[in-house]
């Protein structure tokens, strides 16, 4: 075990762990957060998405070791249901989910990518969320979605 | 081969008692489900909450809300929001006041499992009946408290006032809030076939006001900002995590030999728990678990399967399974065999489709805590009250020391009428004496979901000298579809607790045969449900996957119906509308999605391109059940030299009567739209005698954004007719729309599923296989 800050949604937290835990557990079960969910262990799907120093990483692959004096955000970092992210509003606009499991990973990857690129194509959308997977099929609304975030006419 | 496939109907010894694992056999059943009839049911009043009690469905709390109860649980279709609408419609009040507690086996009424599309079909009616009962109720207390009979009263937003005297008004809060109803209505059946409140006339559908309406769904603010707690993500104090080891392949209830040493140098381990052949290690933290699971030295003592390696050897095993020939059939034999030997043209065709996942985002997870006698559970299962009945069954407990407390998981798609995590987090929680919660693996849910089965077909049908259908000759081949529903589960069956239970429910399914829709004169059909080799569990076990049976049996039907119009050289839409004739329903549908799709009006396949990429339009029909009717359009690009099909649009016509969210119903439908194309182009279980293949999404991959093709939907709302399933119904008409699609591209039949590059390319350098003889 060994001590370890980790600057989460702006706030230096405290964690005691092994340091070769991945840094999605040390998030869900030590910081109690739930953005980021468990969907495979392998950087396949998504599901575990965080933000770290802007770009968006998969954290079950993470070691927390590596997360050290990175600013780190969740998506409980973007908003609340009180006061959500635009991209947030922009989901519950179109009502963009199902199950809702995998959007942690839509909204975290869609928030890097409109950063990088606030004007994006359907195309562009398609290409930046194709790494993240949704077994719903609610693929058509998350793209409405991201286009209204990005004041793109839809 | 007999004996084999006789061996699980015979009679087992299990723990001295005799029981019988399976009945497969039987005439060909229309209906999805065939099990042994069991005595019928009868509730023990402990173990249930009484269908009868008003307050068992309803609770009026002081600021006028209302708690609606239902057994029912919400799978992320949004089913939630749909019901609180019917009971907010028939209580007349505001939606927002309306909140629902669903799934606990203690607080709510068991309404059957959350399953099959049943539940708007099945539990609104039940909750809009309890509803009007209850709305009834408030208007009595409100006629003494107002003086004026009830006739004379109107409700609005939970106000009652006199229709006269709008001034005199009291609330459903002031009325009852806090306080129970303490009054009986009758409910008769049980679970899906429960009758509630029969004496109580609710409301005329023309005054329905809330249903109908697109509200937006009560969870999804929470769950996009992570306020929303899922199975995953729900604590206990004190609790401990889990993780269970399995084998790739068959499990028996031997012990292995495990090496404990070899995971000594973990720190946090509590206990490595061994039970027959269950193993399991429970932590203090997550990370030691998944290190633990992972660097555990386990040498497997399991049998051999009997399985036949490969999908091939499988669909021979599956021909060898005796088709049970029903009297209808026998009845028709003559004439069916004189239609043939008249016909002026006659086509024959096998259809094969795999074995399939349900592929859940997040894998199985339950927590559990048992302390003595006394257990609690808290799992995303689609039937609490089966994981109940069956933990009890397990520990030899009463079903009321069992708690079982719903907690929404990933979307499911049928998986979660097994609840295999629950039992492994009982097992090892029973071990330690602390909660415990149990994560799978991507592995472990990849290689151990039920699966949906390997199908075959064979059809044989001949055209009349009009180029009509004198006679339409099918028959289907399955493993049962619904085997791990209701049945022990995996860590039931390796303890040895219960290796089998001949009361369990469920566990059958499949057989229905495949005979088509469409006004045939003659249509014998024949199903077969094939026992499996061997009474281990595989990972190859079945389990509902949306829509069982039915995307796989419409496929079949939808592509021969196809087939028979090119050999008639007509219109696919025209062709079917000329067997649609008894169907006006079916009729209108074909007709709205042609019209939206912009259909023309050829023959397939599409004139030949020198094109690279061949583009082809294909329609798929069903009517699901009996109810829904989905009428599915596709078109798709086809690349000539890489065998690459892409699914550029797909249009759905829907009916499945009174609507109650058309919001809802386009999420669905466009689920429906993506897993179908998925399902027809990328997906197949692959295994080998070493046990399956596909452990991951790299292995077993899904559609992604870049392939997903537009959707268009067009809606048919029928107020006046009841409303049936709307879940996974139109999943089963888009793999036929798009192999016809495929069909009409490059003008070959693919009669495999999944559509992949390999198989376009074969096709494309092969001819068609198709039988044909004039």
């Amino acid at each position: 075990m060994a001590e370890f800050t980790l600057k989460v949604n702006g706030k230096a937290r405290k964690v005691d762990v092994d340091p070769s835990t991945p840094l999605l557990y040390v998030l869900r079960n030590d910081l109690d957060l739930r953005g980021p969910r468990f969907g495979c262990g392998l950087a396949q799907c998504g599901a575990c998405s965080v933000i770290m120093e802007g770009n968006a990483i998969r954290s079950c692959v993470t070691p927390v070791s590596a997360a050290v004096n990175k600013n780190i955000t969740t998506l409980e970092g973007l908003g609340t249901v009180a006061k959500p992210h635009p991209l947030q509003a922009a989901f519950i606009e179109e009502q963009a989910a199902q199950c809702g499991f995998c959007m942690n990973g839509m909204i975290i990857n869609a928030k890097v990518f409109l950063d990088k690129n606030p004007h994006p194509t359907d195309q562009q959308i398609k290409d930046a969320l194709d790494p993240i997977l949704c077994r719903c099929g609610s693929h058509v609304r998350v793209i409405r979605a991201i286009k209204r975030a990005a004041g793109v006419k839809a | 081969m007999t004996k084999q496939l006789m061996s699980r109907r015979k009679l087992l010894k299990n723990g001295g008692v005799m029981i019988i694992s399976f009945s497969f056999a039987g005439p060909v059943a229309k209906t999805f489900a065939q099990r042994p009839a069991n005595p019928p049911f009868v509730p023990d009043p402990l173990d249930y909450l009484d269908p009868r009690e008003l307050d068992s469905w309803l609770a009026v709390m002081q600021d006028g809300s209302v708690t609606v109860f239902t057994g029912k649980v919400d799978l992320g279709t949004g089913i939630e929001t749909a019901l609180a609408q019917i009971a907010a419609d028939e209580l007349d009040v505001p939606f927002e006041k309306v909140r629902m507690k669903m799934g606990d086996t203690a607080k709510t009424v068991d309404q059957g499992r959350t399953a099959g599309s049943n539940t708007i079909q099945g539990a609104g009616p039940q909750l809009r009946q309890a509803a009007a009962a209850g709305r009834l109720e408030l208007l009595k207390m409100a006629s003494t408290r107002l003086g004026a009979p009830v006739e004379k009263l109107t409700v609005t937003d939970g106000v009652v006032s006199i229709v006269d005297s709008p001034s005199k008004k009291v609330s459903y809060g002031d009325l009852l809030g806090g306080k129970r109803f303490n009054i009986k209505v009758t409910a008769t059946g049980v679970q899906g076939g429960l009758k509630v409140a029969p004496e109580v006339t609710a409301k005329n559908y023309k005054d329905y006001k809330v249903v109908g309406q697109p509200i937006r769904r009560v969870d999804l603010a929470q769950k996009l900002t992570a306020e929303y707690v899922y199975t995953p993500d729900f604590k206990v104090p004190g609790m401990l995590h889990g993780r269970v080891v399995r084998p790739s392949n068959v499990l028996s209830t031997k012990p292995p030999e495990v090496d404990e040493s070899s995971i000594k140098q973990i720190p946090g381990i509590v206990k490595l728990v061994r039970e027959g052949s269950f193993v399991g290690i429970v932590a203090e933290t997550e990370w030691a678990a998944v290190q633990a699971a992972s660097q555990l030295k386990i040498k497997w003592a399991d049998p051999q399967t009997k399985m036949p390696a490969g999908r091939e050897a499988v669909d021979a095993y599956l021909r060898k399974s005796p088709t049970p020939e029903s009297a209808n059939v026998a009845a028709m034999a003559k004439d069916a065999e004189s239609a043939f030997a008249r016909a002026s043209k006659t086509l024959e065709a096998s259809y094969h489709w795999p074995f399939q996942n349900h592929g859940m985002m997040g894998p199985s997870c339950a927590i559990a805590d048992v302390q003595g006698d006394k257990v609690t559970i808290w799992t995303g299962a689609q039937g609490p009250f089966t994981t109940r009945d069956r933990v009890a069954s397990m520990l030899k407990l009463p079903k009321r020391n069992v708690d079982v407390r719903w907690v929404e998981s990933s979307g499911c798609y049928g998986r979660l009428t097994a609840d295999d995590a629950a039992e492994d987090a009982v097992l090892l929680s029973r071990a330690v004496g602390k909660p415990v919660r149990v994560q799978w693996t991507r592995a472990d849910e990849h290689v151990w979901e039920p699966k949906g089965p390997q199908q075959l077909f064979d059809m044989k049908a001949a055209l009349d000298a009009n180029g009509n259908i004198a006679v339409w000759d099918s028959t289907q081949w399955t493993f049962p579809w619904t085997e791990a529903q209701g049945t022990p589960q995996l860590g039931e069956r390796q303890s040895g607790l219960n290796f089998a239970d001949p009361d369990a429910s469920g566990g059958g399914g499949g057989g229905g045969g495949a005979a088509p829709m469409y006004d045939v004169a003659l249509k014998p059909g024949r199903g077969a449900v094939a026992p499996w080799p061997q009474d281990d569990p595989t990972p190859l076990r079945t389990g509902p996957l949306r829509s069982p049976g039915e995307p796989a049996r419409v496929w079949a039907v939808e592509s021969f119906m196809d087939e028979l119009a090119a050999a008639a050289g007509a219109d696919p839409v025209q062709y079917r509308l000329r067997h649609l004739k008894s169907n006006k329903r079916m009729t209108e549908a074909l007709v709205a999605a042609a019209e939206k799709a912009a259909w023309k009006e050829r023959p397939s396949p599409a004139p030949p391109t020198s094109d690279n990429i061949a583009v082809g339009r294909g329609v798929g029909a069903a009517v699901w059940r009996g109810t829904t009717i989905p009428v599915a359009i596709a078109e798709v690009e086809v690349n000539k030299t890489t065998g690459h099909v892409r699914v550029t649009r797909v249009t759905m016509a829907h009916d499945c009567g009174l609507i109650v969210n058309p919001d809802g119903l386009l999420m669905q439908i466009d689920g429906n739209i993506m897993q179908g194309v998925s399902r027809a182009l990328l997906e197949e279980t692959r295994y080998d005698a070493s046990g399956v293949k596909t452990v991951d999404w790299m292995s077993y991959p899904v559609l992604r954004f870049r392939e997903i093709p537009e959707v268009q939907t067009v809606l048919i709302n029928r107020p006046e007719i009841a409303s049936s399933g709307g879940a996974e119904c139109s999943v089963v008409v888009v793999p036929a729309a798009v192999a016809n699609a495929v069909f009409d591209a490059i003008g070959v039949r693919i009669r495999e599923i999944p559509l992949t590059p390999e198989r376009v390319l074969h096709a494309l350098k092969s001819e068609s296989t198709v039988s044909q003889r004039l």
